[in-house]
């Protein structure tokens, strides 16, 4: 497939990996944080960081929006699955994710919960208008990328004057996920986590643009490369990342310019901010409640507000004392820090949400790394 | 491949991933033409793939294989 | 006057499956020999006894049963009967064994379209022909609208061993070669793409198809060689090869460049969030093979239809922690570990 294949050429990986050896200075170290789910994968799947020097050490951070979402509102989505007439429908990820007390959406259904799986939020607008007996909720979750989706069925929902359809919605912002890693305790003062620079998310920054990067470059001083999905594209982030660190500059570079304009896509950023307000305050799984950072429905398209209709309460519900998800989110430690990694936590029996998402820290290095892992204890 | 709907909000196209079609929506890539590429997210497309960008960064990549095979050769 | 004996067919074009096809009486007589006898017809079936008795030759013998539950019932390039009868073929065949019979129960919800019954038994019927293994006895059950998807199928077949051929997953060693026999993800693929809501147009067909053939020559050139074989149904190859590690005790390490899989296969698992090593085959196996034959079992495999793609995709090799490791396209390592939980499409 054309833009895609180009950059997954083994032979161009190996040159890179070359000059980025080349490039990172023998006596420094540089730690670069992700937090885009896209980017979690690719290192993961493609191997990447075996064809990093020791020195550089990539940190996973909060990409994934469904282990950041708070054990809460899974419990409350869940109970609204189990009444009678409400028709839940939610995107693939969210299926397995725990909730409290060993519950899930996949569980759910099976006990009998009219859940379904749809690829685009469009999809349950089609069943919404099918079957206006049901009660159709959609739950929205994701950062900038998937917002734009959502206010589309909301636009179009309220075009066609639906009755039986409204959003539960866990729209969260990148920016403030940053700024809430660059400003905990961990970084500024107990100094566990080093960030020198960020490698910034792929899709989300083809709709937010490059512009909110500016301000953490400069006021954090680091270093931000946004950086296409491929393989080849982290790795020439990566190397873009050390030269700037090298030079001492923190600016915003664009690697992604084939889908990365400056400011964005202005259309959707639009929808958005026509359909959506911030919330004062939104609570992430594993990083705490956070200011400003999570969207609601305005009060104009309240008809299509799930909390509103619904009356929902989340209750704020803390994970497995053990459980470090938080810890590995803020990219303070690694999955195999946390005692409950591959004994009580697998991917069958996830305890947090870092092993559920294919996306998640804990997940990635359980499918793709922990060959690494033996390949340590040995040596 | 083909873009079908006049209205702006429900422009669909239908999109080749590699030999698999699937119907996406183009309400946020109003300039997408037919032959464009497109980035697609959950059943939406997102961007249209910038051609002359996409060059820059694939020579860009293509030179530094080229440098590291002749670094390779000079190397001690 | 005394009247002809007169039975009015089965109504096959509007008709539906009602549950007095079940209760042993004429109606189910007539839905077995109208549909069922009609599509699979061989002696036994036509001597219309409860058992088929048939002679054995000295040797050992292979057993194995399965059941086929798929949704969709038909899909682009084939249908659950199909399955049900290449499926257990595959399953003696991966024993090393010579399919002999099969056996076919159906159980079918009340309000199936006879249409629809039939289109599957016919293809069974041309599965077996095609395969020279017939389907010789069989039973029928009806259930309850809602109680069964349409239909379920079990089938039991068995085999004969040739002499001293001993294949079995406990057997792979350090330094044994794998073998793939062609292109995965083809069948999960092609019946996803009949799924309600992941709709989309693609020419993907299932990959459904009895490999016995195959394997008789691949037991000809390999012989003693040979380890084990197994088919990468449901999990796909990580499935099986890791299976294959566990009871072997040993570690794998497969190249992803030397796995073929289809382009069309590879868009479309991406499309989805789906890895191809986790879909499911329905035509296609893996073989570990002693190095001194993997050579002459692979050009076996390529000189036959169903081999044409066939590649080495690894070796086995020590390791106690019997993890199935792979070289990525682009340099680095992975594990390739079993699947958790059914296979969902990645969205974010």
């Amino acid at each position: 497939m054309k833009h895609a294949e180009e950059y997954r050429d083994g032979r161009l990986a190996r040159a890179l990996a070359a000059r980025i050896a080349r490039a990172a200075a023998p006596a420094a170290r540089y730690h670069f944080m992700e937090f885009c789910g896209g980017h979690t994968h690719a290192i993961a799947r493609y191997g990447i960081e075996d064809l990093l020097p020791g020195n550089v050490r990539l940190i996973h951070g909060p990409g994934c929006p469904v282990c950041v979402l708070p054990v809460g509102r899974i419990d409350a989505a869940i109970r609204l699955a189990e009444r009678a007439e409400v028709t839940l429908c939610s995107y693939g990820d969210l299926m397995r994710v725990p909730g409290s007390r060993g519950t899930s959406l996949l569980r759910a259904k099976a006990a009998g919960a009219d859940i379904r799986m749809v690829y685009s939020t469009l999809d349950a607008l089609r069943i919404a208008e099918a079957e206006p007996k049901r009660e159709v909720v959609f739950f929205a979750i994701g950062f900038e990328t998937t917002t734009p989706p959502t206010a589309l069925a909301i636009r179009l929902a309220a075009d066609k004057k639906l009755k039986n359809f409204t959003v539960f919605c866990n729209h969260v912002l990148t920016p403030s996920a940053i700024q809430n890693i660059l400003e905990s305790p961990d970084l500024r003062e107990l100094g566990c986590v080093r960030i020198d620079g960020f490698i910034g998310p792929a899709h989300v920054s083809t709709v937010i643009g490059a512009e909110p990067y500016a301000f953490f470059a400069k006021e954090f001083e680091k270093a931000v490369v946004i950086a296409g999905f491929e393989p080849l594209d982290v790795m020439q982030s990566i190397l873009m990342l050390i030269n700037q660190v090298n030079e001492g500059r923190h600016e915003v570079e664009n690697q992604y310019g084939r889908a990365v304009r400056r400011q964005g896509n202005e259309r959707a950023k639009a929808d958005v901010a026509e359909i959506f307000e911030l919330r004062k305050s939104f609570e992430w799984r594993g990083l705490g409640v956070v200011p400003y950072s999570g969207l609601r429905l305005k009060s104009s398209y309240a008809a299509f507000d799930t909390e509103r209709r619904f009356g929902i309460e989340s209750v704020s519900t803390s994970d497995n004392v053990a459980c470090e998800c938080g810890a590995i989110l803020r990219g303070a430690k690694r999955p195999t820090d946390c005692k409950l990694f591959g004994t009580v936590c697998t991917p069958e029996t996830p305890m947090g949400s870092c092993m559920v998402s294919a996306e998640g820290a804990c997940a990635a290095h359980w499918a793709y790394g922990r060959f690494r892992d033996r390949a340590r204890e040995v040596s | 491949m083909s873009v079908s709907g006049d209205d702006s909000i429900i422009r669909v196209g239908r999109v080749d991933f590699g030999g698999v079609v699937k119907e996406i929506n183009l309400a946020y890539t109003p300039e997408a033409q037919r032959g464009d590429y497109v980035l697609v997210h959950v059943g939406f497309a997102l961007a249209v793939i910038d051609e002359v960008e996409a060059q820059r960064t694939l020579a860009y990549l293509r030179e530094i294989a080229a440098l590291d095979v002749a670094h390779a050769d000079t190397a001690p | 006057m005394i009247p002809k004996t007169y039975r009015r067919k089965l109504d096959i074009r509007n008709g539906r499956v009602e549950l007095s096809h079940g209760a042993g009486g004429r109606a189910m007589t007539h839905l077995i020999a109208d549909i069922f006898y009609e599509a699979l017809d061989n002696p036994w079936l036509r001597r219309g006894n409860d058992q088929a008795a048939f002679d054995v030759a000295g040797g050992r013998m292979v057993m194995t049963t399965d059941a086929y539950v798929v949704s969709p019932l038909f899909f682009p390039g084939g249908d659950i009967g199909a399955l049900a009868v290449h499926g257990t073929i595959n399953d003696v065949a991966m024993a090393g064994a010579q399919p002999l019979y099969l056996s076919a129960s159906f159980i079918l919800e009340e309000g199936l379209a006879l249409a629809d019954l039939k289109r599957i038994a016919d293809s069974m019927g041309a599965a077996a022909r095609t395969a020279g293994v017939p389907i010789i006895t069989g039973d029928t059950k009806v259930v309850e609208r809602g109680k069964a998807d349409g239909v379920f199928i079990s089938t039991t077949g068995i085999g004969v061993v040739p002499v001293g051929l001993d294949l079995s997953a406990d057997k792979a060693r350090p330094g044994d070669r794998v073998i793939l026999s062609g292109t995965i993800g083809d069948h999960g693929v092609a019946v996803m793409s009949r799924r309600q809501n992941l709709s989309f147009e693609t020419e993907i067909l299932s990959d459904t198809a009895a490999l016995h053939d195959l394997v008789a020559g691949m037991v000809e050139a390999g012989c003693r060689s040979l380890r084990v074989m197994r088919d990468p149904t449901r999990g796909g190859l990580a499935a099986t090869l890791n299976e294959l590690a566990q009871q072997s005790g040993i570690g794998f390490r497969v190249s992803e460049e030397a796995v073929p899989v289809k382009r069309e296969v590879a868009a479309a698992c991406e499309l989805l969030g789906l890895d191809p090593l986790y879909v499911a085959n329905e035509g296609k196996l893996v073989a570990v093979v002693a190095p001194d034959a993997a050579e002459a079992v692979l050009a076996a495999m390529r000189a036959h239809p169903l081999g044409r793609e066939a590649a080495i995709i690894g070796e086995a090799a020590a390791d106690e922690h019997r993890f199935v490791q792979m070289t990525t396209a682009f340099g680095g390592g992975r594990v390739v570990d079993w699947l958790s939980g059914e296979q969902l499409p990645r969205i974010c």
